[in-house]
């Protein structure tokens, strides 16, 4: 069961919690794709830690599949310092599943030979596109494990599925054809923002402040986990007539203060609306973004170390957020309305992952 | 052996395509080991104090010993309660 940290603090008094640094895992994750560029320039990332590797150019070269994923594995062991799990396959889906069989040091061959072997008896859960939801639908039509949804029949699943039914068959068949997608490292983020319809209506400068800051926030929270600052800030507004519009500023050097992107926004819109109307939907978006940890262009007019402080503050706030809830650490606006305030952007906001299907 | 990471100073000469070359490894105020020869340069991780970087491998008055180059500092496995005695 998973339990939060505040709780685990108080059973476990010497717990000793280190923070994610996720400039550290990019690294890590651009050393790794190296080697894997001695192999193959057919290079499909899944995530920071996860990639598809096509090596069928490669085998004259550098040996069979088996022989390049040995290498890898020990490169990745000497040169990284982890493990690495590899699944062997012809295809996307069955590879994966051989990477997910046997952790955290291993190489899993899954071919013609031992397909059924070896996939057959595994939870139908394992196969990649298939969550909680359509692995409940598939319990109730008697499917549990990835065997027999191979061996259904596709119209039964294509009436309780639909065409993603279809597209189950063929996987749990190891019969995947998407070729791996030469893509870049991690599929770049440009962008990230975050919008709201408010659950009343804005009236005043003061609640659109208010809103501002809470989504500068989110917004800036999930720059710092990305490790990156954005450098335009993007205000997007839309009336109770369904009216919007957009409108953008360039900082004058990147960011991720809550601060500077909400007063930046904030001024965007007491340049550009008038209160015809009250505001119904509101949003900040940071865009530009470049990684943080890479050398900042330093300003010469701009006061770096007043945005170093905030951007710091930021950072603590989130610890102590992660640490005892979004809720336990406000701004005193926020209570100037509890209606609006106890919004909680950041979480209650889905972030979706990249898609199998993208691109 | 326990050893412990130790940042260490490190006097470098950039050559003109951009290859590094390490000439002298200031241990402390009194110990200046001087690099008679980089034998190998590779990446790699640096088990016994935790890291990862490019690890020259340097003659130094006869012994081979490993320098690492990690996230723009150089490090050497200090034998803890020891001096870099080489």
């Amino acid at each position: 069961m998973a339990r939060s940290i505040l709780h685990v603090d108080q059973n476990c008094p010497d717990l000793v919690v280190l923070p994610p640094d996720m400039a550290e895992y990019i690294r890590f994750s651009k050393m790794a794709r190296e080697i894997y560029a001695n192999y193959t320039d057919q290079i499909e990332p899944f995530g920071l830690d996860e990639a598809w590797l096509d090596v069928t150019g490669s085998a004259a070269i550098a040996g069979d599949a088996m022989h390049i994923a040995q290498e890898i594995s020990n490169r990745i062991k000497f040169e990284l310092g982890i493990t690495a799990s590899i699944g062997v396959a012809d295809n996307k889906i069955t590879a994966k599943l051989g990477s997910d069989y046997k952790k955290p040091d291993a190489i899993t061959r899954i071919e013609k030979d031992n397909y059924k072997e070896i996939v057959y008896p595994l939870p139908v859960e394992d196969l990649l596109y298939v969550g909680p939801a359509t692995k409940e639908k598939l319990r109730r039509g008697g499917i549990t494990t990835i065997g027999a949804l191979a061996e259904a029949p596709v119209e039964f699943l294509l009436h309780r599925l639909g065409k993603m039914g279809v597209v189950l068959h063929t996987f749990a068949n190891g019969q995947d054809i998407s070729p791996v997608q030469n893509t870049e490292h991690i599929p770049t983020i440009k962008s990230v923002g975050n919008s709201a319809t408010t659950p009343r209506d804005l009236i005043s400068n003061d609640d659109v402040r208010l809103m501002l800051l809470l989504l500068s926030e989110s917004v800036c929270a999930r720059m710092r986990e990305l490790a990156s600052r954005c450098t335009v800030v993007e205000l997007y507004v839309r009336d109770t007539e369904l009216q919007s519009f957009i409108r953008q500023r360039k900082l004058a050097s990147p960011s991720c203060s809550s601060t500077e992107l909400a007063d930046m926004a904030f001024a965007l819109f007491l340049a550009n609306y008038h209160w015809e109307k009250p505001v119904r939907s509101i949003g900040v978006r940071g865009s530009g973004l470049v990684e943080a940890f890479e050398c900042v262009q330093m300003s010469l007019y701009q006061d770096d170390q007043r945005r170093q402080k905030w951007e710091r503050i930021d950072a603590t706030v989130d610890e102590v957020r992660n640490r005892y809830g979004y809720m336990s650490l406000q701004r005193a606006l926020i209570y100037t309305d509890p209606l609006l305030g106890r919004i909680n952007p950041k979480d209650d906001h889905t972030v979706h992952p990249v898609g199998f299907f993208a691109g | 052996m326990e050893r412990k990471k130790k940042y260490v100073p490190v006097i470098v000469r950039f050559e003109a395509e951009g290859k590094l070359r390490p000439l002298m490894i200031e241990f402390d105020e009194s110990h200046r080991y001087p690099v008679d020869r980089v034998l190998d340069i590779r990446r790699a991780a640096c088990e016994s104090v935790g890291g990862v970087g490019d690890r020259y491998t340097c003659r130094i008055q006869g012994q081979e010993r490993y320098l690492w180059f990690e996230k723009g500092r150089w490090f050497v496995e200090e034998k803890a309660c020891h001096a870099y005695s080489v």
